[in-house]
């Protein structure tokens, strides 16, 4: 019970924080005439955040399941991979490149098929590079998207 | 009747194409677990970025209309409902397969699809103008409050916490401020280069519901549980035909529920299919026979579900309210392409508004012809493994968000939104509220300003904006939509924690057979 009421108070007590940062910046930066509109907006984002939060260090907050360890855990790589593919790996290696190693590692982390099988490797491969062509098809070749070069492609 | 003079639009080769690819691409996504129709358009949105508006709207709407219906492919086969809209569907529809009447239920699914779309889109076409005139007669203070009205219906509607429902519309409009005050030549809420231009919507769109439902794929681990299928034996389409014409009154109670609660904004498609359902069985002489494979409930179900779909266009269209989340994305879709939907939208983009009605009345027929034909295919290719779906649906998302504009900047706000909205959903906050409010904030921003500008030349903001006959009205309205949640919430009884049935890839969804709630229909909805 008390863990479940920790989970909501912590992002119950960031988007509170959020909402104080918006006022604050809403309330002090000028010109005025500009942040009428987020001033507006900011006082409602505060009294629902503020009312959110007590309910929450009350006890009252009851909907939504949180986030088991169970389920963070399996999340992480793949989150991971994302975060790997958008911050680096996108321009570090190339669009391309990155996508289809992307891809790759989503499909096997998340493959329930033992990683031992030579044969399931080779689908794997093969399904991968059949998606990317589509990908290289609809994208750079249909609508001309020009995608970032790094060491590849 | 002046709709007819715009039919030759849709049958022009390259619309004509975008609207089959359109309705067979939409019933395949329907019918895949875990991939929502909001999803699926958002995910369309950037192509349409690089074709004309009409076509861009035709393709969309394709995909909206058939991924409700797509939906029933999964809900009836797999007892997976493939959208929310779909669960009703589900209860007798997945009992008749597996009698071995597959067929017979895919038939009646999509034939009372059909149908309710056929007339959706008809109130669609009738009641559009007649609003549109109406709302004429709005100046900048009323669209003001018509855009908060969106937000606060859809955050006090389409959440199971009001209070996170209206806090995920705050969060929208603080994002929809963040970028270059054009009026003012300022900056807003830049903190870093990536912000400058603001939040793009395609970005946000895809982020908020693309990466939470792949997150939500990936949650369950190397998860090995196979999805069990049922043999589809053959059924003859004219007996199917004899049935639903037999079926008259469940038909016209899910059609006219559907018709009417798409009307209402922020309600959707799971909640008409479920009361459509409900009430068809309140009215029947055999209530004892739905939840074991009634073709009722089925016919009661799909034609409320697409029945929803042309009226949620109707606010959309003339007040820029969306009736369900993904009619949402749809008016992300029309900004993209310069139209903003309003009084004046039929006087200034006659063509494209009624060729994409238009299409969408084509569509429905197409969508019957090629849902009767490819479901049972269909369901095939929705089995891909998950790992497949949530790599393909990343990469996808990668993509779309980059090629907008071309900028990563884009493509790491679309992670970070996406992240964000995940932990937040898990927490009971809506992707749909939050979606508006990023959509509808500069436009009731620029109303706000534009009524200040007037107010300062009269008698000053208060009275400018809060005395008048419909400015009564309109925020009467934003304090019932406030309100009615309040009291849903607070006094009727807090919504179960615990989440109804909605859609997901796990195989058992087991949607229960007795009467379904509005609390229930609620949780899965903020997909």
């Amino acid at each position: 019970m008390e863990s479940a009421r920790l989970q909501h108070l912590i992002p119950a007590g960031c988007v509170l924080l959020l909402a104080a940062a918006v006022t604050y910046i809403s309330f002090t930066q000028e010109p005025a005439d500009s942040f009428l509109f987020p001033r507006i907006i900011s006082m409602a984002f505060i009294l629902l955040a503020g009312w959110n939060f007590i309910r929450a260090a009350a006890g009252m907050a009851k909907v939504g399941g949180g986030i088991s360890k169970a389920t963070a855990m399996n999340i992480l790589p793949g989150l991971v991979v994302m975060i790997v593919f958008v911050f680096w790996a996108a321009k570090g290696l190339g669009f391309y490149v990155a996508s289809t190693l992307a891809f790759m590692t989503i499909y096997s982390l998340y493959d329930p098929v033992p990683f031992s099988s030579v044969r399931d490797w080779i689908k794997r491969i093969i399904i991968t590079g059949a998606f990317m062509c589509v990908i290289y098809g609809l994208f750079s070749m249909l609508l001309q998207v020009q995608t970032p070069r790094g060491l590849f492609f | 009747m002046e709709f007819l003079g715009y039919f030759g639009g849709v049958f022009e080769p390259v619309a004509m194409m975008l609207l089959l690819g359109g309705t067979i691409g939409g019933l395949i996504l329907g019918a895949t677990p875990g991939l929502s129709p909001t999803m699926a358009v958002a995910l369309l949105i950037p192509f349409t970025f690089h074709l004309s508006a009409t076509q861009g709207l035709i393709l969309l709407g394709a995909a909206y209309t058939s991924t409700v219906a797509g939906g029933a492919v999964s809900a009836i086969l797999l007892k997976i409902p493939g959208a929310p809209a779909n669960i009703a569907t589900a209860l007798d529809g997945n009992e008749m397969a597996k009698r071995g009447e597959g067929a017979r239920a895919l038939h009646l699914s999509f034939l009372a699809s059909g149908v309710g779309g056929v007339i959706g889109v008809l109130l669609l076409i009738f009641l559009t103008p007649v609003l549109a005139q109406w709302a004429l007669k709005f100046g900048p203070s009323h669209l003001f409050w018509i855009a908060i009205l969106g937000v606060t219906v859809i955050g006090s509607l389409d959440s199971k916490s009001f209070v996170k429902g209206l806090l995920s519309g705050c969060i929208g409009l603080w994002l929809s401020q963040i970028g270059y005050d054009e009026i003012l030549g300022t900056e807003r809420f830049i903190f870093t280069d990536a912000l400058t231009g603001g939040i793009h919507i395609i970005p946000a769109l895809i982020g908020l519901f693309a990466i939470p439902q792949v997150l939500d794929m990936i949650s369950k681990g190397r998860d090995k549980s196979a999805i069990d299928t049922i043999e589809v034996p053959q059924h003859s389409f004219m007996d199917s035909f004899r049935e639903l014409v037999a079926s008259t009154r469940a038909l016209s109670i899910g059609t006219v529920i559907g018709s009417v609660i798409g009307l209402i904004p922020g309600v959707g498609g799971q909640i008409a299919g479920l009361v459509a359902y409900d009430q068809t069985r309140k009215f029947s002489s055999q209530k004892e026979k739905f939840g074991t494979g009634h073709s009722e409930g089925v016919i009661a179900a799909e034609s409320a579900n697409n029945a929803m779909v042309g009226p949620s266009l109707v606010p959309l269209l003339t007040l820029s309210i969306p009736g369900s989340p993904t009619a949402a994305v749809l008016l992300g879709g029309l900004l993209i392409h310069g139209i903003f939907p309003g009084s004046d939208i039929f006087d200034k983009h006659p063509e494209v508004v009624w060729t994409f009605i238009n299409s969408m009345l084509i569509g429905q027929i197409l969508m019957v012809i090629f849902g009767i034909y490819t479901a049972v295919w269909a369901a095939k290719i929705a089995r891909a493994p998950m790992p497949i779906m949530a790599a393909g649906v990343v990469v996808l998302a990668l993509f779309g968000s980059y090629s907008v504009q071309q900028s990563m900047g884009d493509v790491h706000i679309m992670l970070v939104l996406g992240v964000g909205m995940f932990v937040l959903e898990k927490f009971g906050f809506s992707a749909a509220p939050l979606v508006l409010g990023l959509i509808l904030g500069p436009i009731a921003g620029d109303y706000f300003t534009n009524g200040s500008m007037i107010a300062a030349a009269q008698d000053g903001p208060w009275a400018y904006f809060f005395t008048g006959g419909l400015n009564m009205v309109l925020i009467a309205l934003v304090v019932a939509s406030i309100a009615y949640s309040f009291w849903t919430n607070m006094i009727v009884g807090s919504p179960s924690p615990s989440p109804s049935p909605s859609p997901s890839p796990s195989p058992s969804p087991s949607p229960s057979p007795s009467s379904p709630s509005a609390d229930d229909a609620k949780a899965g909805e903020a997909k």
